[in-house]
């Protein structure tokens, strides 16, 4: 075989599917979207003995029936781009549960490798697989894999490629026994009539999986020739009962194969049942968690807190030096407080979101998030909501724009839907530093609670929230609850460093350009002059003040903000948070004529710009208001609604105003912080 | 007499799978999931504000909440 080998990864979730593709492609990776949906999509490059190949990271399913969006677009792919080899990654200690996918793999028919990975944990347990009777059994090559170790990738490339150049087999199905089959030979008989049909699916699959009462095969099924007369003998069939057979004869089929090459050790109690005794436990379990999580945010926000610094300073100099080489005044501002400044407020929160992800890692690859769920799915059903909700929800701490995509595991439309909306009250990383400045300027010594309580503000909102949209507009009963409890693993530092290497990335490339381009285009409306003024383009002595565009802007909005004591400043450097969160701190000190100064904006702001009340309800607004950009297209692409997408940005833009007025109005007049 | 279903098992204690009750969407995970006839399921706990449940079936560990694990009728062992 010349050219390059297209192949598909597949595995169940939990199984190390990312560590072996990790391990095959190394940094040659691409994050993209399947096409059409938003579900993650993760290509990479591999080279073995001069052969190229293309890996394609299917999403993590347990079946191939149409349950979730993944599920459909694993199949999909499968059928519909037919990968020269398909890789099905395996959890050797559950391989009941995972040989399942294996049998509805076999029917697809693609050329197939297994990866036996975690045979490490086989094997410390004193357990015995025997892989190569388990090739003979299910005739297909079986490799063993350590994919944290990297060990048995050579191996699994070798297979690869040498199953590439074999011819494919048809012979590799599982029979259902004289009732089932007969049903088949009688559906199949009819879909031969659709020679479209039988081109492009496997009649025996197609079958089998209209015998299981598939509804997406349904929905192919309706565009066919022969779908009223198939219809037709599916009528006279019992497909409820046939479906729990059909599962029933898989699960069968496995338990033979499993007995005959599985030699499992006498059961003693595993360290992940004694590490579950403390942290599932009636009482122990919440402070664990809540330490848990506090411990990820503290190393998150320490540790980056020196690397902030140093670009901190870094561009502080740069600005410095450059203006001063520069003779044009308007080329000199443009390029310190407009350029420099916007490519500095994009790269300092760079340790933020990178560490913060790699915290999210270790604490998904340890197992401990599906414990997260487990512990907190009963509130979290109080509000109508699954514990599956609350990884997203913890996620938006870091960034609300992956944590609207990690609502995809949700499965139930409404929860999905419901999450998305609440998603972005949880108080990301960009937001941070409008705390930060305003909280240090402020509060001093209380700043940490001031914050702490900001976060605390936005779960509320976010808990009221859900409660009342499940109440009134997306009522309907709650979601099942069905999830794995993967056992707890070390989790290995390689996978959490590629997370929060493809995370920051993903930050740099989606965030970047348009922090960079709101930064330049706050500069540009503080240099012209506004209508009527007849000023000079980017003097010094109209930059940013009323006689400027944006000073005109914000004299338009000035009514609306000032009975929350803001003004014109912050009106103008609130829309330009819309653009993205943090902004609001780059256009507050250009505003105020601070340039990116923090320091002397502080000075500034607490010298009678601003009253604590209102820097207060500054922060308030700053949390609830409409989401940055980036973040509203996210949830525009995964509603797949404008209607949507407008009510989450009108909710929390009204919510916002009420909030910041009722702290300012009733503070003032009763006297607090003042 | 009534059935039993996977709800009524104490933690600790082990029932065989009769069959899943229902239909649709939840039945089908709960077939791929491994709940199919004869198969043994422990309840090793529950969370600590009483639901959802922790399971032991195939070896691996799988959450239910009560009102799902009533869809599945069991003996108990």
């Amino acid at each position: 075989m010349t050219g390059k080998i297209r192949v598909a990864l597949i595995g169940n979730p939990n199984v190390g599917k990312t560590s072996i593709f990790n391990a095959i492609t190394g940094l040659r990776q691409h994050v993209g979207n399947w096409p059409g949906v938003t579900v993650e999509k993760k290509t990479g490059k591999a080279t073995h003995k001069g052969t190229e190949l293309e890996i394609t990271d299917l999403p993590g399913t347990y079946s191939l029936a149409a349950f979730s969006k993944d599920e459909i677009i694993a199949r999909d792919y499968i059928i519909d781009e037919s990968p020269d080899v398909v890789v099905q990654v395996v959890d050797a200690t559950n391989l009941e549960r995972n040989l399942y996918l294996t049998t509805q793999l076999m029917e697809l028919g693609p050329k197939l490798v297994i990866a036996l990975n975690m045979s490490d944990v086989v094997q410390a347990k004193g357990d015995k697989i025997e892989i190569s009777k388990l090739e003979d059994l299910l005739e297909v090559p079986v490799i063993r894999t350590v994919g944290s170790q990297g060990e048995g990738i050579t191996s699994l490339l070798e297979a690869i490629v040498s199953v590439a150049n074999k011819p494919k087999r048809y012979d590799l199905e599982l029979t259902y026994g004289k009732e089932i089959e007969d049903k088949i030979v009688e559906l199949q008989k009819e879909l031969q009539q659709d020679k479209e049909l039988v081109a492009k699916y496997p009649s025996r699959w197609f079958s089998i999986k209209l015998l299981e009462g598939d509804d997406n095969i349904q929905e192919k099924l309706a565009l066919s020739s022969v779908a009223d007369a198939i219809r037709k003998k599916l009528e006279t069939m019992d497909i409820e009962r046939l479906e729990s057979q059909i599962a029933d004869k898989r699960y069968r089929n496995i338990s033979t194969v499993v007995s005959q090459v599985c030699n499992f050790s006498k059961r003693k109690m595993t360290s992940s049942e004694m590490i579950d005794r403390v942290v599932t436990h009636k009482v122990l379990s919440i402070p664990v968690f809540l330490t848990m999580l506090w411990a990820a945010f503290e190393i998150t926000f320490s540790f980056a807190t020196p690397f902030m610094n140093i670009i901190d300073l870094g561009f502080g100099w740069l600005a410095g030096s450059i203006a001063s080489t520069i003779a044009i005044p308007w080329l000199s501002s443009l390029i310190a407080d407009g350029v420099i400044a916007g490519v500095g407020s994009v790269l300092i929160f760079l340790p933020n979101i990178m560490l913060l992800f790699f915290m999210l890692a270790l604490l998904e690859d340890s197992g401990y998030m599906a414990r997260a769920a487990f512990i907190m799915d009963k509130p979290m059903s109080k509000i109508g909501l699954h514990g599956k909700s609350f990884i997203p929800m913890l996620m938006g701490f870091g960034c609300n724009v992956p944590a609207i995509m990690a609502t995809r595991t949700i499965e139930d439309k409404r929860d999905r839907l419901v999450t998305i909306l609440i998603a972005p009250f949880s108080s990301c990383g960009a937001r941070l530093p409008v705390y930060v400045l305003l909280a240090g300027a402020f509060f001093g010594k209380s700043a940490g609670s001031v914050i702490f309580a900001l976060y605390a503000l936005g779960i509320i909102v976010a808990i009221l929230s859900a409660k009342l949209l499940r109440g009134t507009v997306l009522s309907g009963e709650a979601s099942p609850f069905i999830m794995e409890l993967p056992p707890y693993r070390l989790p290995t530092l390689k996978n959490s460093f590629m997370q929060m290497w493809e995370r920051g990335l993903i930050y740099l490339r989606k965030a970047g350009g348009i922090i960079l381009v709101g930064v330049v285009t706050v500069w540009l409306l503080a240099a012209i002059p506004a209508p009527g003024t007849g000023g000079t383009f980017a003097s010094e002595d109209m930059y940013g003040t009323t006689d400027s565009l944006i000073g005109y802007l914000g004299k338009v909005l000035d009514p609306l903000v000032s009975p929350l004591g803001f003004d014109w400043r912050i009106a103008v450097a609130l829309i330009f948070g819309f653009v993205a969160k943090e902004i609001v701190v780059g256009s507050m000190g250009t505003l105020y004529g601070a340039g990116e100064d923090e320091d002397r904006l502080s000075d500034i702001l607490t010298a009678g710009a601003m009253s604590p009340l209102a820097a207060l309800g500054l922060m308030v607004f700053t949390l609830l208001y409409v989401p940055c950009i980036a973040c509203v297209g996210v949830i525009k692409r995964e509603t797949g609604s404008w209607k949507w997408t407008v009510f989450q940005a009108v909710y929390g833009t009204g919510i916002a105003w009420l909030f910041a007025l009722i702290i300012f109005q009733v503070g003032s007049r009763v006297g607090f912080l003042t | 007499m009534k059935e039993i279903t996977l709800n009524d098992i104490e933690c600790g204690h082990a029932a065989r799978v009769i069959y899943v009750k229902g239909q649709g969407s939840l039945k089908k995970r709960m077939l791929d999931m491994g709940m199919v006839p004869d198969v043994l399921v422990s309840v090793v706990r529950k969370a600590p504000m009483g639901d959802p449940i922790e399971l032991n079936l195939k070896g691996y560990n799988l959450s239910l909440r009560q009102k799902e694990a009533e869809t599945i009728v069991v003996q108990e062992q």
